[in-house]
């Protein structure tokens, strides 16, 4: 209560006067009112002006009164130069909002523990094996029979749970309805258990669920899917879900903030395990396993034990696996199974986006720091600039008593105020970029969903940056305040270089951020542009691409009528079959045998594909003709130059054989084309071989084919225009085949550079945002250089310099410190390059180029920067100048 | 000024007796009842009396009010809190004993 009856004094330092000024007056008047003389009475009462002084320091709290009085001074200061303290509160902005937006994304896709119990128990397990290839391969996926048995092996210990990745599934609610997308995961029975999560509705899956193949059908809906999808109605439970054959019942929704542990994908739907066909295929790897450790048990001296342990099973699963290894060389299955496990810390959660974009949100969060620690230099810079010309209020304060605490008070208010404003500012910034740069991570199949919460993790980081930026800002100028001798600095013979040694430093110290920035940016864009023109070998241009689905599977004939059909639609202008589509999700190889001999090491990939699908996706023939419509897998095959040149060197490969395994039907090379992409972008060419979209087996007999992608090339520039129509038209052919999903050539092509796109395009703009900051920083500290020495110059411009000497004066010492911090900014990039390597294509950090752009760009960016300042100087009239001062 | 210095260490024991006998009192009211109880003796310089009430205020062993006089101006009127007279007790023993010991010291010289 008094405290605060003297904090609130203190805000109202005036009113307190008045009430004891109003006291005393009232003590003074009852004296004469008493038959006292005036005068008497007034001598006995004593200097009314120190009764008030000391009441008043009893009765308010006086530091805070001061530093009342230091805010209200800061911000008249900053009101009074308007145009540098909105210059300095936006750039601040600008970076603190940048950093904050690179934290939240950081943290929600890295460092946020799941919303479980025990987090940091969790633990996920991968294997390093010798592939078949030779090539050490780490995976995270596991086959469940394997999971079982090293799951009932250390059960004393620790918990192991199966979680499969939440694939995007195709679903439908009731059999007549058309065909949704969700993402499904399959998880056993005791991930919700142990994980301590509670139904929001209904019931969740249990180890009961556990039971066996196919015993199951159950299914959990997540919160988030049952919000969106179901607008949270109870009814959903018993409703019934059906993927492929199988047909689920709904039990129950998930608890609020559960989303499954894939990091950047929420899954909408959980299913039992057991419910997989996967899980009965001990060849399967398919789903990751997680440990959680018993409470009380120590993971420092228990995970050892416990990895050991599960490496005995694993191998013995291995070893036990008669029908795996069928053919193989048995020094290769050996190395095979010579695995190593190892555990990681999943409290996080675990994803493919995780490991895909951890390097870029790190090089993203780097560079957002670099900007706002240019900024930071730049304030520090115009504040260091305005506390020299403060330099004799500073002096004048010091000799009329102040502390020099107090001035360093002073001085850190007004760098507080400007970091607060700013960070006001910068929050909103953060509001509005985070979610919009993870809106960038955007393939159209699976877009990176996060819960981008603004809770007290990220309040504190934001309140940790404000506390860095005023110490950066504030203390630099307020130690140099506080180290002002008076009488010299009223004298006005401080040593004039002082500020401008330390400002100098500082832009050494900007242009080398700078320089770094620009110099990441330029490898970054430079990569981007390289992946975006790297050339294909194929047309990405008006190609639509039908994901087609047929249940139980329909027979060739009946796809490729559907095609005939497709291509009478007005719009297509050709159509084509393949099983799937180039640069999508799936690839799959196969063995390569030649002359009956062993299968080589090196598998080769295929496509299955039909006739006129190379015309379609305008790949050209080197050799050879296209499928006829009556060629058969096996039978005819059209392999392209890495094929051959790997398979047969040297050799004409039109009419040699090849066989996809040691004693199988043989495949005739009838073509060869140039090497086209076929996963991804980024890969160096691969053997690729296209057999007929036909497929027939031992009896000759065409065999059911149950998915297949139609590929139309249309006649619109947004073939998309054209999906509905297409899409109706299959379904009302009525022969079994649905469209599952639908998309373009060219989205898959995008989807491929998203993540250097993303870097490319943020990189650019962090290095606009950097070049301007410097830009501006060099101008003002140019041009307070030149108002400092207007004497100097004045004086030897009256003893006759001439222009180029007055140029030189003012802009030599700069262009060295410009060319000095360029040189430090790229070394330091060569070796911020190399922790980012991974995200560049065909750049190298050392290429001239990358080098030379940036260091031009800053340089044209001084020299406007520093005309200004320059044609001041040469403007500099010295009859007016020397006879003002 | 010797006057003064006799009072300064007596000062809060004076106010809080005289705030005990007799509540809200104006800072006026309380010198003069100082004054007239010690027979004129004890003349502090009236204005020193103002940074005591609001050190005791603070302390909260008074508390303060503002009243509207009769003549239409305000005064600022004064009364004892409950720890004001836990405070005075301690103050009256304090007095007690330490002019107890001066007059022995006196006494035996």
């Amino acid at each position: 209560m008094s405290l605060w009856s003297r904090i609130s004094n203190a805000v109202h330092g005036e009113r307190l006067n008045r009430e004891i000024d109003e006291e005393l007056q009232s003590h003074i008047e009852e004296a004469i009112a008493s038959g006292r003389d005036p005068k008497e009475a007034r001598r006995a009462f004593g200097c009314a002006l120190h009764t008030r002084e000391a009441s008043h320091s009893i009765r308010a709290v006086g530091w805070l009164e001061s530093l009342l009085d230091d805010i209200s001074f800061g911000w008249r200061q900053l009101c009074r130069n308007k145009v540098t303290s909105v210059a300095a509160v936006l750039s601040l902005a600008l970076g603190i909002g940048s950093c904050v937006a690179a934290f939240r994304l950081i943290d929600a896709l890295l460092w946020r523990p799941l919303p479980m119990s025990n987090p940091g128990n969790l633990y996920v397990l991968s294997h390093k094996m010798t592939g078949f290839d030779g090539k050490p391969i780490e995976d995270g996926h596991w086959a469940t029979r394997d999971f079982n048995l090293m799951r009932d092996a250390v059960q004393d210990q620790a918990d192991l749970i199966a979680i499969s990745d939440a694939d995007r599934t195709d679903i439908t609610w009731s059999t007549d309805d058309d065909i949704e997308k969700a993402h499904a995961a399959y998880v056993s029975g005791n991930m919700f258990p142990i994980f301590g999560l509670k139904p929001a509705l209904g019931r969740l899956l249990s180890r009961v669920d556990d039971r066996g193949p196919g015993l199951s059908s159950y299914a959990v809906l997540s919160w988030d899917y049952w919000n969106h999808r179901f607008g949270r109605d109870p009814h959903v439970l018993g409703s019934l879900l059906h993927i492929g054959d199988q047909t689920f019942e709904i039990i129950g929704v998930g608890p609020r903030d559960f989303t499954g542990t894939e990091k950047g994908t929420v899954t909408d739907i959980f299913l039992p395990l057991s419910m997989n066909r996967f899980a009965t295929q001990d060849r399967m790897d398919w789903h990751r396993v997680f440990l959680m450790l018993k409470p009380g048990v120590n993971p420092a001296t228990a995970l050892e034990p416990l990895r050991q342990h599960l490496s005995a099973v694993n191998r013995a699963f291995g070893a036990d696996c008669a029908t795996c290894f069928r053919g193989a060389d048995q020094a290769a299955v050996n190395r095979y199974l010579n695995q190593t496990l190892s555990f990681y810390p999943a409290g996080a959660g675990i994803s493919d986006l995780q490991k895909e974009y951890r390097r870029l949100l790190g090089a993203l969060g780097f560079l957002a720091a670099l900007v706002l620690l240019i900024a930071c230099v730049n304030v520090a810079n115009l504040m260091t600039a305005q506390g020299a010309a403060r330099a004799q209020e500073m002096a004048l304060r010091i000799s009329i008593g102040a502390g020099r605490r107090r001035l360093v008070q002073l001085i850190l208010c007004q760098s507080t105020l400007l970091a607060v404003v700013a960070s006001v500012l910068g929050a909103f910034f953060a509001a509005w970029s985070a979610p919009f740069v993870l809106s960038l991570i955007n393939p159209p199949d699976n877009p990176a969903r996060l819960a981008l919460a603004a809770d007290w993790r990220v309040r504190l980081f934001g309140f940790g940056l404000i506390l860095v930026v005023v110490l950066l800002l504030g203390l630099l100028p307020a130690l140099r305040a506080s180290a002002v001798r008076p009488v010299a600095a009223l004298k006005g013979g401080e040593d004039p270089h002082s500020p401008r040694r330390i400002m100098r430093g500082a832009i050494a110290l900007q242009v080398a951020f700078c320089c770094l920035v620009l110099f990441l940016s330029s490898l970054f864009v430079a990569s981007f542009r390289r992946l975006q023109n790297r050339p294909l070998g194929f047309s990405t241009d008006r190609l639509l691409l039908l994901e087609t689905v047929a249940g139980k599977g329909q027979l060739p004939g009946v796809w490729i009528q559907t095609a005939e059909a497709l291509s009478a639609v007005p719009g297509a202008n050709s159509v084509a079959i393949a099983r799937w589509p180039l640069l999508g999700r799936i690839q799959i190889n196969s063995d390569i045998s030649i002359n009956g001999a062993p299968p080589s090491a090196t598998p080769a990939f295929f496509l299955n594909v039909s006739p006129g699908w190379l015309s379609t996706m305008k790949i050209p023939l080197v050799f050879g003709r296209d499928f006829y419509p009556q060629d058969t897998s096996p039978g005819a095959a059209i392999v392209n130059q890495t094929f051959a040149n790997t398979f047969f060197p040297g050799q004409d490969p039109i009419g040699r054989t090849f066989a996809r395994d040691a004693n199988q039907p043989l495949y005739h090379i009838v073509g060869v084309t140039p090497d086209v992409p076929y996963h991804d972008l980024r890969e160096p060419s691969r053997a690729v071989f296209y057999i007929p979209f036909v497929e027939i087996n031992d009896q000759s007999a065409p065999k059911a084919v149950d998915f297949a992608t139609f590929v139309i090339h249309t006649d619109t520039q947004n073939p998309l225009a054209l999906a509905g129509s297409l899409r109706q038209f299959i379904a009302q052919r009525h022969n079994g085949l649905r469209v599952s999903n639908i998309t373009t050539q060219l989205d898959l092509f995008r989807d491929q550079t998203i993540r250097e796109r993303l870097i490319a395009l943020l990189a650019a703009f962090f290095a606009v945002v950097a070049l301007l900051l410097a830009g501006i920083g060099l101008y003002a500290v140019l041009n307070y250089s030149v108002l400092r020495r207007r004497r100097e110059i004045g004086i030897r411009m009256a003893i006759g310099a001439p222009r180029v000497g007055i140029v030189r004066l003012v802009t030599l010492d700069v262009f060295v410190t410009i060319a000095l911090g360029c040189w430090a900014g790229v070394a330091l990039g060569f070796g911020a390059a190399r922790y980012v390597e991974s995200l560049f294509y065909q750049v190298k950090a050392t290429d001239a180029d990358m080098i030379a752009s940036p260091t031009c760009a800053i340089l044209l960016t001084a020299l406007v920067a520093t005309l200004p300042a320059v044609l001041r100087a040469l403007h500099t009239d010295p009859t007016e100048i020397l006879r003002s001062q | 000024m010797a006057k003064t210095d006799a009072l300064q260490g007596s000062l809060d024991l004076l106010v809080l007796k005289i705030l005990s006998r007799r509540p809200r009192l104006h800072g006026y009211a309380i010198m003069a009842a100082i004054a007239s109880r010690s027979g004129e003796v004890l003349r502090a310089e009236e204005g020193s009396l103002y940074p005591a009430l609001y050190r005791m205020e603070e302390a909260g062993w008074i508390r303060a009010e503002w009243i509207k006089k009769d003549s239409g101006r305000r005064a600022r009127v004064y009364e004892l809190t409950a720890a004001g007279k836990k405070q005075l007790g301690v103050e009256e023993s304090r007095w007690q004993s330490i002019s107890l010991a001066i007059n022995r010291v006196l006494r035996e010289v």
